[in-house]
Protein backbone atom coordinates (compact mmCIF):
# COMPACT_ATOMS: atom_id res chain seq x y z
CA UNK A 1 0.00 0.00 0.00
CA UNK A 2 1.21 3.46 -0.72
CA UNK A 3 2.07 5.84 2.05
CA UNK A 4 2.22 9.58 1.48
CA UNK A 5 2.27 11.05 -1.97
CA UNK A 6 3.54 9.31 -4.99
CA UNK A 7 6.44 6.96 -5.02
CA UNK A 8 8.46 4.83 -7.12
CA UNK A 9 8.15 5.44 -10.77
CA UNK A 10 10.22 8.57 -10.76
CA UNK A 11 9.94 12.20 -11.65
CA UNK A 12 7.53 11.78 -14.52
CA UNK A 13 4.95 10.21 -12.29
CA UNK A 14 5.52 12.79 -9.57
CA UNK A 15 4.94 15.57 -12.08
CA UNK A 16 1.78 13.93 -13.35
CA UNK A 17 0.51 13.71 -9.80
CA UNK A 18 1.24 17.35 -9.07
CA UNK A 19 -0.52 18.49 -12.19
CA UNK A 20 -3.86 17.51 -10.71
CA UNK A 21 -6.22 18.70 -13.46
CA UNK A 22 -4.22 17.00 -16.18
CA UNK A 23 -3.91 13.80 -14.17
CA UNK A 24 -7.59 13.83 -13.35
CA UNK A 25 -8.42 14.17 -17.02
CA UNK A 26 -6.31 11.17 -17.96
CA UNK A 27 -7.55 9.02 -15.14
CA UNK A 28 -10.39 6.72 -16.02
CA UNK A 29 -12.40 5.48 -13.03
CA UNK A 30 -13.54 1.94 -13.76
CA UNK A 31 -15.02 1.07 -10.38
CA UNK A 32 -16.22 2.98 -7.33
CA UNK A 33 -17.61 1.74 -4.08
CA UNK A 34 -18.26 2.82 -0.54
CA UNK A 35 -17.11 0.03 1.74
CA UNK A 36 -17.63 -0.35 5.46
CA UNK A 37 -14.40 1.54 6.05
CA UNK A 38 -13.74 3.88 3.16
CA UNK A 39 -14.48 5.04 -0.37
CA UNK A 40 -12.58 2.92 -2.85
CA UNK A 41 -12.00 3.71 -6.51
CA UNK A 42 -10.23 1.72 -9.15
CA UNK A 43 -8.71 3.93 -11.83
CA UNK A 44 -6.74 3.35 -14.98
CA UNK A 45 -4.11 5.72 -16.25
CA UNK A 46 -2.27 4.56 -19.33
CA UNK A 47 -0.84 1.12 -18.63
CA UNK A 48 -1.49 1.39 -14.88
CA UNK A 49 -4.46 0.37 -12.81
CA UNK A 50 -4.63 1.62 -9.22
CA UNK A 51 -6.74 1.13 -6.14
CA UNK A 52 -7.41 4.56 -4.67
CA UNK A 53 -8.66 5.50 -1.22
CA UNK A 54 -9.91 8.98 -0.53
CA UNK A 55 -7.18 10.94 1.22
CA UNK A 56 -6.52 14.45 2.45
CA UNK A 57 -5.13 15.59 -0.85
CA UNK A 58 -7.30 13.97 -3.47
CA UNK A 59 -6.95 10.24 -3.81
CA UNK A 60 -4.24 8.12 -2.23
CA UNK A 61 -2.82 5.36 -4.41
CA UNK A 62 -2.96 2.28 -2.23
CA UNK A 63 -1.97 -0.29 -4.78
CA UNK A 64 -1.06 -0.17 -8.47
CA UNK A 65 -0.59 -2.76 -11.17
CA UNK A 66 0.99 -2.53 -14.61
CA UNK A 67 -1.74 -3.91 -16.85
CA UNK A 68 0.61 -5.30 -19.51
CA UNK A 69 2.87 -6.89 -16.85
CA UNK A 70 0.98 -7.65 -13.61
CA UNK A 71 4.14 -9.05 -11.97
CA UNK A 72 5.87 -5.68 -12.23
CA UNK A 73 6.16 -3.91 -8.88
CA UNK A 74 4.91 -0.39 -9.54
CA UNK A 75 5.68 1.05 -6.11
CA UNK A 76 9.28 1.06 -4.94
CA UNK A 77 8.13 0.20 -1.45
CA UNK A 78 7.14 -3.31 -2.60
CA UNK A 79 10.67 -4.57 -3.42
CA UNK A 80 11.84 -2.84 -0.24
CA UNK A 81 9.31 -4.87 1.78
CA UNK A 82 10.22 -8.03 -0.14
CA UNK A 83 13.90 -7.51 0.60
CA UNK A 84 13.06 -8.89 4.06
CA UNK A 85 13.62 -12.22 2.26
CA UNK A 86 17.34 -11.32 2.20
CA UNK A 87 17.61 -11.39 5.99
CA UNK A 88 17.69 -15.18 6.25
CA UNK A 89 19.57 -17.84 4.28
CA UNK A 90 16.65 -20.27 4.29
CA UNK A 91 13.34 -19.34 2.59
CA UNK A 92 10.40 -18.70 4.94
CA UNK A 93 7.99 -21.58 5.58
CA UNK A 94 5.22 -19.42 7.07
CA UNK A 95 4.46 -15.82 6.13
CA UNK A 96 1.97 -13.41 7.66
CA UNK A 97 0.89 -10.26 5.83
CA UNK A 98 -1.27 -7.71 7.67
CA UNK A 99 -2.96 -5.48 5.08
CA UNK A 100 -3.79 -6.93 1.70
CA UNK A 101 -4.37 -3.96 -0.59
CA UNK A 102 -4.36 -5.07 -4.22
CA UNK A 103 -2.52 -8.24 -3.24
CA UNK A 104 0.88 -7.16 -4.61
CA UNK A 105 2.92 -8.64 -1.76
CA UNK A 106 1.12 -12.00 -1.47
CA UNK A 107 1.16 -12.45 -5.27
CA UNK A 108 4.91 -11.76 -5.43
CA UNK A 109 5.62 -14.00 -2.44
CA UNK A 110 3.60 -16.88 -3.88
CA UNK A 111 6.12 -16.90 -6.71
CA UNK A 112 9.28 -15.90 -4.87
CA UNK A 113 8.70 -18.24 -1.92
CA UNK A 114 6.49 -20.95 -3.45
CA UNK A 115 7.04 -23.33 -0.54
CA UNK A 116 5.60 -20.87 1.99
CA UNK A 117 2.16 -20.98 3.60
CA UNK A 118 0.91 -17.40 3.50
CA UNK A 119 -1.73 -15.88 5.80
CA UNK A 120 -3.11 -12.55 4.61
CA UNK A 121 -5.19 -10.43 6.98
CA UNK A 122 -7.41 -7.67 5.61
CA UNK A 123 -10.08 -5.84 7.58
CA UNK A 124 -12.12 -4.68 4.60
CA UNK A 125 -13.92 -7.38 2.59
CA UNK A 126 -14.34 -4.89 -0.28
CA UNK A 127 -10.55 -4.57 -0.63
CA UNK A 128 -10.20 -8.34 -0.97
CA UNK A 129 -13.04 -8.49 -3.49
CA UNK A 130 -11.56 -5.66 -5.58
CA UNK A 131 -8.07 -7.19 -5.43
CA UNK A 132 -9.45 -10.43 -6.89
CA UNK A 133 -11.61 -8.75 -9.48
CA UNK A 134 -9.37 -5.94 -10.75
CA UNK A 135 -5.83 -6.76 -9.65
CA UNK A 136 -5.53 -10.40 -10.59
CA UNK A 137 -5.16 -11.50 -7.00
CA UNK A 138 -5.51 -15.27 -6.92
CA UNK A 139 -4.65 -16.90 -3.59
CA UNK A 140 -2.60 -20.03 -4.18
CA UNK A 141 -3.37 -23.36 -2.48
CA UNK A 142 -1.21 -22.40 0.51
CA UNK A 143 -2.52 -18.84 0.82
CA UNK A 144 -5.38 -17.98 3.14
CA UNK A 145 -7.11 -14.61 3.40
CA UNK A 146 -8.66 -13.70 6.74
CA UNK A 147 -11.13 -10.82 6.83
CA UNK A 148 -10.36 -9.57 10.29
CA UNK A 149 -8.76 -6.78 12.29
CA UNK A 150 -4.96 -7.28 12.26
CA UNK A 151 -4.60 -6.83 15.98
CA UNK A 152 -7.27 -9.42 16.72
CA UNK A 153 -5.65 -11.90 14.32
CA UNK A 154 -2.22 -11.45 15.89
CA UNK A 155 -3.54 -11.77 19.42
CA UNK A 156 -5.41 -14.95 18.49
CA UNK A 157 -2.29 -16.35 16.77
CA UNK A 158 -0.34 -15.58 19.93
CA UNK A 159 -2.83 -17.50 22.09
CA UNK A 160 -2.62 -20.44 19.71
CA UNK A 161 1.18 -20.41 19.79
CA UNK A 162 1.50 -19.83 16.03
CA UNK A 163 4.95 -18.92 14.71
CA UNK A 164 5.81 -17.20 11.43
CA UNK A 165 9.18 -16.90 9.72
CA UNK A 166 8.34 -13.65 8.00
CA UNK A 167 5.83 -10.99 9.06
CA UNK A 168 4.88 -8.03 6.89
CA UNK A 169 2.97 -5.11 8.38
CA UNK A 170 1.33 -3.07 5.67
CA UNK A 171 -1.98 -1.86 7.09
CA UNK A 172 -1.58 1.90 6.92
CA UNK A 173 -3.29 4.15 4.41
CA UNK A 174 -2.03 7.41 3.00
CA UNK A 175 -3.83 9.41 5.66
CA UNK A 176 -5.09 7.02 8.25
CA UNK A 177 -3.33 4.84 10.77
CA UNK A 178 -5.29 2.31 12.80
CA UNK A 179 -3.76 3.50 16.07
CA UNK A 180 -3.96 0.14 17.80
CA UNK A 181 -1.61 -1.20 15.08
CA UNK A 182 1.20 1.16 16.02
CA UNK A 183 1.81 0.56 19.71
CA UNK A 184 4.48 -1.14 21.75
CA UNK A 185 2.00 -3.76 22.96
CA UNK A 186 0.99 -4.64 19.40
CA UNK A 187 4.61 -4.99 18.29
CA UNK A 188 5.29 -7.20 21.30
CA UNK A 189 2.39 -9.39 20.24
CA UNK A 190 3.79 -9.50 16.70
CA UNK A 191 7.21 -10.41 18.07
CA UNK A 192 5.68 -13.23 20.09
CA UNK A 193 4.36 -14.94 16.94
CA UNK A 194 7.73 -14.75 15.19
CA UNK A 195 9.84 -17.90 15.22
CA UNK A 196 13.59 -17.95 15.93
CA UNK A 197 15.42 -15.62 13.50
CA UNK A 198 12.11 -14.63 11.91
CA UNK A 199 12.13 -11.47 9.80
CA UNK A 200 9.84 -8.46 9.99
CA UNK A 201 9.09 -5.84 7.34
CA UNK A 202 6.94 -2.86 8.16
CA UNK A 203 5.70 -0.14 5.85
CA UNK A 204 5.48 3.09 7.85
CA UNK A 205 5.85 6.86 7.68
CA UNK A 206 8.88 8.98 7.17
CA UNK A 207 8.07 12.64 7.11
CA UNK A 208 5.97 13.74 10.09
CA UNK A 209 6.48 14.03 13.84
CA UNK A 210 5.29 10.43 13.99
CA UNK A 211 8.68 9.35 12.61
CA UNK A 212 10.43 9.86 15.92
CA UNK A 213 7.68 8.19 17.92
CA UNK A 214 7.38 5.11 15.72
CA UNK A 215 11.18 4.81 15.71
CA UNK A 216 11.46 4.73 19.50
CA UNK A 217 8.47 2.38 19.63
CA UNK A 218 10.03 -0.12 17.19
CA UNK A 219 13.43 0.20 18.86
CA UNK A 220 11.87 -0.53 22.26
CA UNK A 221 10.57 -3.88 20.98
CA UNK A 222 13.06 -4.98 18.30
CA UNK A 223 16.27 -3.17 19.21
CA UNK A 224 18.36 -2.34 16.15
CA UNK A 225 16.68 -2.43 12.77
CA UNK A 226 17.35 -1.53 9.15
CA UNK A 227 15.71 1.72 8.22
CA UNK A 228 15.04 2.07 4.49
CA UNK A 229 13.88 5.53 3.51
CA UNK A 230 12.63 6.49 0.10
CA UNK A 231 9.35 8.34 0.29
CA UNK A 232 7.99 5.48 2.30
CA UNK A 233 9.92 4.21 5.22
CA UNK A 234 10.44 0.50 5.54
CA UNK A 235 11.59 -1.03 8.79
CA UNK A 236 13.35 -4.38 8.39
CA UNK A 237 14.54 -6.49 11.24
CA UNK A 238 15.26 -10.02 12.33
CA UNK A 239 14.95 -11.62 15.75
CA UNK A 240 18.31 -12.36 17.27
CA UNK A 241 21.11 -10.45 15.57
CA UNK A 242 20.84 -8.59 12.29
CA UNK A 243 22.70 -10.18 9.37
CA UNK A 244 25.77 -8.31 8.10
CA UNK A 245 26.07 -6.83 4.61
CA UNK A 246 27.87 -9.90 3.26
CA UNK A 247 25.21 -12.30 4.53
CA UNK A 248 22.48 -10.13 3.04
CA UNK A 249 24.18 -10.11 -0.37
CA UNK A 250 24.66 -13.87 -0.23
CA UNK A 251 21.02 -14.50 0.74
CA UNK A 252 19.79 -12.05 -1.89
CA UNK A 253 21.52 -13.88 -4.74
CA UNK A 254 18.73 -16.47 -4.82
CA UNK A 255 16.14 -13.75 -5.40
CA UNK A 256 18.11 -11.51 -7.75
CA UNK A 257 16.48 -12.64 -10.98
CA UNK A 258 12.98 -12.59 -9.50
CA UNK A 259 13.50 -9.02 -8.26
CA UNK A 260 14.92 -7.73 -11.51
CA UNK A 261 12.13 -9.32 -13.53
CA UNK A 262 9.68 -7.30 -11.43
CA UNK A 263 11.56 -4.02 -11.71
CA UNK A 264 13.29 -4.25 -8.33
CA UNK A 265 17.03 -3.75 -7.93
CA UNK A 266 18.57 -5.60 -4.97
CA UNK A 267 21.87 -3.73 -5.38
CA UNK A 268 20.07 -0.43 -4.92
CA UNK A 269 18.10 -1.76 -1.95
CA UNK A 270 21.38 -2.73 -0.22
CA UNK A 271 22.43 0.92 -0.31
CA UNK A 272 19.24 1.92 1.53
CA UNK A 273 19.76 -0.46 4.44
CA UNK A 274 20.92 1.74 7.26
CA UNK A 275 20.98 0.96 10.96
CA UNK A 276 21.73 4.55 11.95
CA UNK A 277 19.33 6.02 14.49
CA UNK A 278 18.45 9.36 12.90
CA UNK A 279 15.51 10.07 15.17
CA UNK A 280 14.93 11.84 18.42
CA UNK A 281 15.57 9.08 20.93
CA UNK A 282 13.61 10.86 23.63
CA UNK A 283 10.37 10.79 21.62
CA UNK A 284 7.59 9.26 23.65
CA UNK A 285 6.96 5.58 22.93
CA UNK A 286 3.51 4.81 21.53
CA UNK A 287 1.50 2.45 23.73
CA UNK A 288 -2.09 1.30 24.05
CA UNK A 289 -2.30 4.01 26.70
CA UNK A 290 -0.78 6.71 24.52
CA UNK A 291 -1.32 6.43 20.78
CA UNK A 292 -2.35 9.69 19.08
CA UNK A 293 -0.63 8.53 15.88
CA UNK A 294 -2.98 10.25 13.45
CA UNK A 295 -2.50 13.63 15.11
CA UNK A 296 1.27 13.16 15.31
CA UNK A 297 1.25 12.28 11.63
CA UNK A 298 -0.16 15.71 10.77
CA UNK A 299 2.52 17.54 12.77
CA UNK A 300 5.88 18.50 11.34
CA UNK A 301 8.99 16.81 12.72
CA UNK A 302 11.10 18.40 15.39
CA UNK A 303 8.63 19.79 17.91
CA UNK B 1 -33.98 30.77 36.16
CA UNK B 2 -35.14 28.96 39.23
CA UNK B 3 -33.62 31.40 41.71
CA UNK B 4 -36.42 33.76 40.71
CA UNK B 5 -38.87 31.15 41.91
CA UNK B 6 -40.54 30.89 45.34
CA UNK B 7 -38.40 29.69 48.25
CA UNK B 8 -37.17 26.18 48.75
CA UNK B 9 -39.47 23.24 49.12
CA UNK B 10 -39.41 21.17 52.24
CA UNK B 11 -37.16 18.50 50.82
CA UNK B 12 -34.32 20.81 49.83
CA UNK B 13 -34.64 23.09 52.83
CA UNK B 14 -31.30 21.84 54.12
CA UNK B 15 -29.62 24.15 51.64
CA UNK B 16 -30.87 27.39 50.26
CA UNK B 17 -32.52 26.89 46.92
CA UNK B 18 -30.12 29.09 44.98
CA UNK B 19 -27.04 27.26 46.20
CA UNK B 20 -28.68 23.87 45.67
CA UNK B 21 -29.48 24.86 42.08
CA UNK B 22 -25.88 25.82 41.38
CA UNK B 23 -24.55 22.56 42.78
CA UNK B 24 -27.11 20.57 40.77
CA UNK B 25 -26.05 22.33 37.56
CA UNK B 26 -22.37 21.84 38.31
CA UNK B 27 -22.82 18.14 38.99
CA UNK B 28 -25.02 17.58 35.93
CA UNK B 29 -22.60 19.50 33.68
CA UNK B 30 -19.58 17.56 34.96
CA UNK B 31 -21.46 14.26 34.74
CA UNK B 32 -22.20 14.99 31.08
CA UNK B 33 -18.51 15.69 30.48
CA UNK B 34 -17.49 12.56 32.36
CA UNK B 35 -19.77 10.17 30.44
CA UNK B 36 -18.42 11.21 27.06
CA UNK B 37 -14.83 11.13 28.27
CA UNK B 38 -15.30 7.56 29.47
CA UNK B 39 -17.15 6.59 26.28
CA UNK B 40 -14.40 7.85 23.97
CA UNK B 41 -11.66 6.19 25.98
CA UNK B 42 -13.57 2.90 26.11
CA UNK B 43 -12.74 2.49 22.41
CA UNK B 44 -9.06 2.62 23.31
CA UNK B 45 -9.43 -0.09 25.90
CA UNK B 46 -11.38 -2.43 23.61
CA UNK B 47 -9.48 -1.96 20.30
CA UNK B 48 -6.49 -4.18 21.22
CA UNK B 49 -8.87 -7.11 21.80
CA UNK B 50 -11.73 -6.65 19.39
CA UNK B 51 -10.28 -4.23 16.85
CA UNK B 52 -11.33 -0.76 15.86
CA UNK B 53 -14.38 -1.12 13.68
CA UNK B 54 -18.03 -0.29 13.34
CA UNK B 55 -19.12 -3.20 15.58
CA UNK B 56 -17.07 -1.95 18.48
CA UNK B 57 -18.56 1.52 18.24
CA UNK B 58 -22.03 0.03 17.79
CA UNK B 59 -21.56 -1.88 21.06
CA UNK B 60 -20.11 1.07 22.93
CA UNK B 61 -22.80 3.52 21.87
CA UNK B 62 -25.57 0.99 22.49
CA UNK B 63 -24.43 0.28 26.05
CA UNK B 64 -23.92 3.94 26.88
CA UNK B 65 -27.35 4.90 25.52
CA UNK B 66 -29.00 1.95 27.23
CA UNK B 67 -27.22 2.65 30.51
CA UNK B 68 -28.26 6.29 30.41
CA UNK B 69 -31.85 5.31 29.59
CA UNK B 70 -32.10 2.99 32.59
CA UNK B 71 -30.39 5.65 34.68
CA UNK B 72 -32.94 8.29 33.70
CA UNK B 73 -35.71 5.97 34.83
CA UNK B 74 -34.09 5.08 38.14
CA UNK B 75 -32.94 8.65 38.79
CA UNK B 76 -36.51 9.84 38.42
CA UNK B 77 -37.78 7.18 40.80
CA UNK B 78 -35.04 7.86 43.36
CA UNK B 79 -35.77 11.62 43.23
CA UNK B 80 -39.13 11.07 44.88
CA UNK B 81 -37.65 10.25 48.26
CA UNK B 82 -36.06 13.10 50.23
CA UNK B 83 -33.98 14.59 47.43
CA UNK B 84 -30.88 16.46 48.49
CA UNK B 85 -27.69 17.77 46.96
CA UNK B 86 -25.75 15.26 49.08
CA UNK B 87 -27.61 12.35 47.53
CA UNK B 88 -27.04 13.78 44.06
CA UNK B 89 -23.34 14.02 44.91
CA UNK B 90 -23.45 10.43 46.12
CA UNK B 91 -24.78 9.32 42.71
CA UNK B 92 -21.82 11.10 41.10
CA UNK B 93 -19.47 9.27 43.46
CA UNK B 94 -20.97 5.89 42.66
CA UNK B 95 -20.72 6.61 38.94
CA UNK B 96 -17.00 7.36 39.36
CA UNK B 97 -16.44 4.41 41.69
CA UNK B 98 -18.04 1.96 39.25
CA UNK B 99 -15.62 3.20 36.57
CA UNK B 100 -12.65 2.13 38.67
CA UNK B 101 -12.93 -1.61 37.83
CA UNK B 102 -12.70 -0.82 34.11
CA UNK B 103 -9.30 0.74 34.74
CA UNK B 104 -8.03 -1.80 37.25
CA UNK B 105 -9.46 -5.00 35.79
CA UNK B 106 -10.39 -4.01 32.24
CA UNK B 107 -7.42 -5.70 30.57
CA UNK B 108 -7.81 -8.97 32.50
CA UNK B 109 -11.52 -9.01 31.74
CA UNK B 110 -11.01 -8.24 28.03
CA UNK B 111 -8.35 -10.91 27.82
CA UNK B 112 -10.75 -13.45 29.31
CA UNK B 113 -13.56 -12.36 26.99
CA UNK B 114 -11.21 -12.60 24.01
CA UNK B 115 -10.72 -16.30 24.74
CA UNK B 116 -14.41 -17.00 25.24
CA UNK B 117 -16.29 -14.90 22.68
CA UNK B 118 -14.58 -14.74 19.32
CA UNK B 119 -17.27 -12.84 17.40
CA UNK B 120 -16.19 -9.17 17.45
CA UNK B 121 -19.81 -8.03 17.71
CA UNK B 122 -20.98 -10.08 20.68
CA UNK B 123 -17.57 -10.07 22.28
CA UNK B 124 -17.46 -6.31 22.37
CA UNK B 125 -21.14 -6.01 23.31
CA UNK B 126 -20.86 -8.29 26.34
CA UNK B 127 -17.58 -6.64 27.32
CA UNK B 128 -19.11 -3.17 27.14
CA UNK B 129 -22.13 -4.31 29.11
CA UNK B 130 -19.97 -5.60 31.96
CA UNK B 131 -17.55 -2.69 32.00
CA UNK B 132 -19.69 0.32 31.20
CA UNK B 133 -23.35 -0.33 32.00
CA UNK B 134 -23.09 0.57 35.69
CA UNK B 135 -21.07 3.80 35.41
CA UNK B 136 -23.35 5.10 32.65
CA UNK B 137 -26.49 4.05 34.46
CA UNK B 138 -25.46 6.01 37.55
CA UNK B 139 -24.44 8.95 35.36
CA UNK B 140 -27.89 8.80 33.78
CA UNK B 141 -29.50 9.09 37.21
CA UNK B 142 -27.94 12.51 37.69
CA UNK B 143 -30.09 14.50 35.27
CA UNK B 144 -33.62 13.67 36.50
CA UNK B 145 -32.41 13.87 40.09
CA UNK B 146 -30.89 17.31 39.45
CA UNK B 147 -34.14 18.45 37.83
CA UNK B 148 -35.99 17.48 41.00
CA UNK B 149 -33.66 19.72 42.99
CA UNK B 150 -33.86 22.64 40.60
CA UNK B 151 -37.60 22.71 39.87
CA UNK B 152 -39.60 24.67 42.41
CA UNK B 153 -42.95 25.01 40.68
CA UNK B 154 -44.84 23.60 37.78
CA UNK B 155 -44.75 26.74 35.58
CA UNK B 156 -40.99 26.86 35.44
CA UNK B 157 -40.42 23.09 35.29
CA UNK B 158 -40.03 22.96 31.50
CA UNK B 159 -37.69 25.91 31.57
CA UNK B 160 -35.61 24.39 34.35
CA UNK B 161 -35.46 20.99 32.69
CA UNK B 162 -34.46 22.60 29.39
CA UNK B 163 -31.73 24.57 31.11
CA UNK B 164 -30.43 21.45 32.79
CA UNK B 165 -30.34 19.50 29.55
CA UNK B 166 -28.47 22.43 28.07
CA UNK B 167 -25.82 22.45 30.78
CA UNK B 168 -25.44 18.68 30.89
CA UNK B 169 -25.23 18.33 27.12
CA UNK B 170 -22.78 21.22 26.81
CA UNK B 171 -20.72 19.26 29.33
CA UNK B 172 -20.98 16.19 27.10
CA UNK B 173 -19.90 18.11 24.00
CA UNK B 174 -16.95 19.62 25.81
CA UNK B 175 -15.97 16.20 27.19
CA UNK B 176 -16.08 14.69 23.72
CA UNK B 177 -14.00 17.35 22.02
CA UNK B 178 -11.44 17.92 24.75
CA UNK B 179 -10.82 14.20 25.22
CA UNK B 180 -10.49 13.31 21.56
CA UNK B 181 -8.61 16.40 20.39
CA UNK B 182 -6.30 17.16 23.27
CA UNK B 183 -6.32 14.92 26.32
CA UNK B 184 -5.26 11.77 24.41
CA UNK B 185 -2.39 13.73 22.89
CA UNK B 186 -1.07 14.80 26.26
CA UNK B 187 -1.85 12.01 28.71
CA UNK B 188 -2.17 8.27 29.03
CA UNK B 189 -5.69 6.86 28.93
CA UNK B 190 -5.60 5.68 32.56
CA UNK B 191 -4.24 9.01 33.76
CA UNK B 192 -7.16 10.80 32.12
CA UNK B 193 -9.62 8.38 33.73
CA UNK B 194 -8.05 8.70 37.19
CA UNK B 195 -8.12 12.49 37.00
CA UNK B 196 -11.74 12.47 35.82
CA UNK B 197 -12.77 10.14 38.67
CA UNK B 198 -10.93 12.38 41.13
CA UNK B 199 -12.81 15.41 39.85
CA UNK B 200 -16.09 13.53 40.38
CA UNK B 201 -15.10 12.68 43.97
CA UNK B 202 -13.90 16.20 44.63
CA UNK B 203 -16.98 17.90 43.18
CA UNK B 204 -19.31 15.49 45.01
CA UNK B 205 -17.40 16.00 48.25
CA UNK B 206 -17.55 19.78 47.98
CA UNK B 207 -21.29 19.64 47.30
CA UNK B 208 -21.84 17.49 50.39
CA UNK B 209 -19.74 19.81 52.54
CA UNK B 210 -21.60 22.84 51.24
CA UNK B 211 -24.94 21.31 52.11
CA UNK B 212 -23.78 20.26 55.56
CA UNK B 213 -22.45 23.75 56.35
CA UNK B 214 -25.76 25.35 55.60
CA UNK B 215 -27.71 23.02 57.81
Amino acid sequence: MNIRAILGTGALLALTALAVPAAAAEQRIIHKERSLYRNISVAEMGDERCMLFRARRGLGRESCMRISDPDHLVFEYAPMMLSSLFLNPQPPARILIIGQGGGTLPMALQKMAPQAAIDVVEIDPAVDRIARRYFGFVPGPKTKVYIEDGRVFVKRAQRQGQKYDLVMLDAFEADYIPEHLLTQEYLQEVKSIMGPNAALASNTFSSSALYDHESTTYASVFGTFFNLKLGNRIILTRLGTLPNAQEIRTNAAAYDAAFRRRGGDPTYIFTLMSTGADWNRTARILTDQYSPSNVLNTMPRGN
Amino acid sequence: MSQKQPPATKQTAAMNQKAATYWAFAIAGWSGFYVMLVELLSGRLIAPYFGNNIYIWGSIIFIFMFGLAVGYLLGGIYSRHNPSVSRLAMILWVSAATTLPTVLLGDQFLSWMFDHLTDPRYGSLVTCAFLYFLPTMFAGMVSPYAIRIIVTNRESSGYDAGYLYFVSTIGSSAGTLLTSFFLVLWFEVNTILYVAMSISFLLGGLAMLAERKRQ
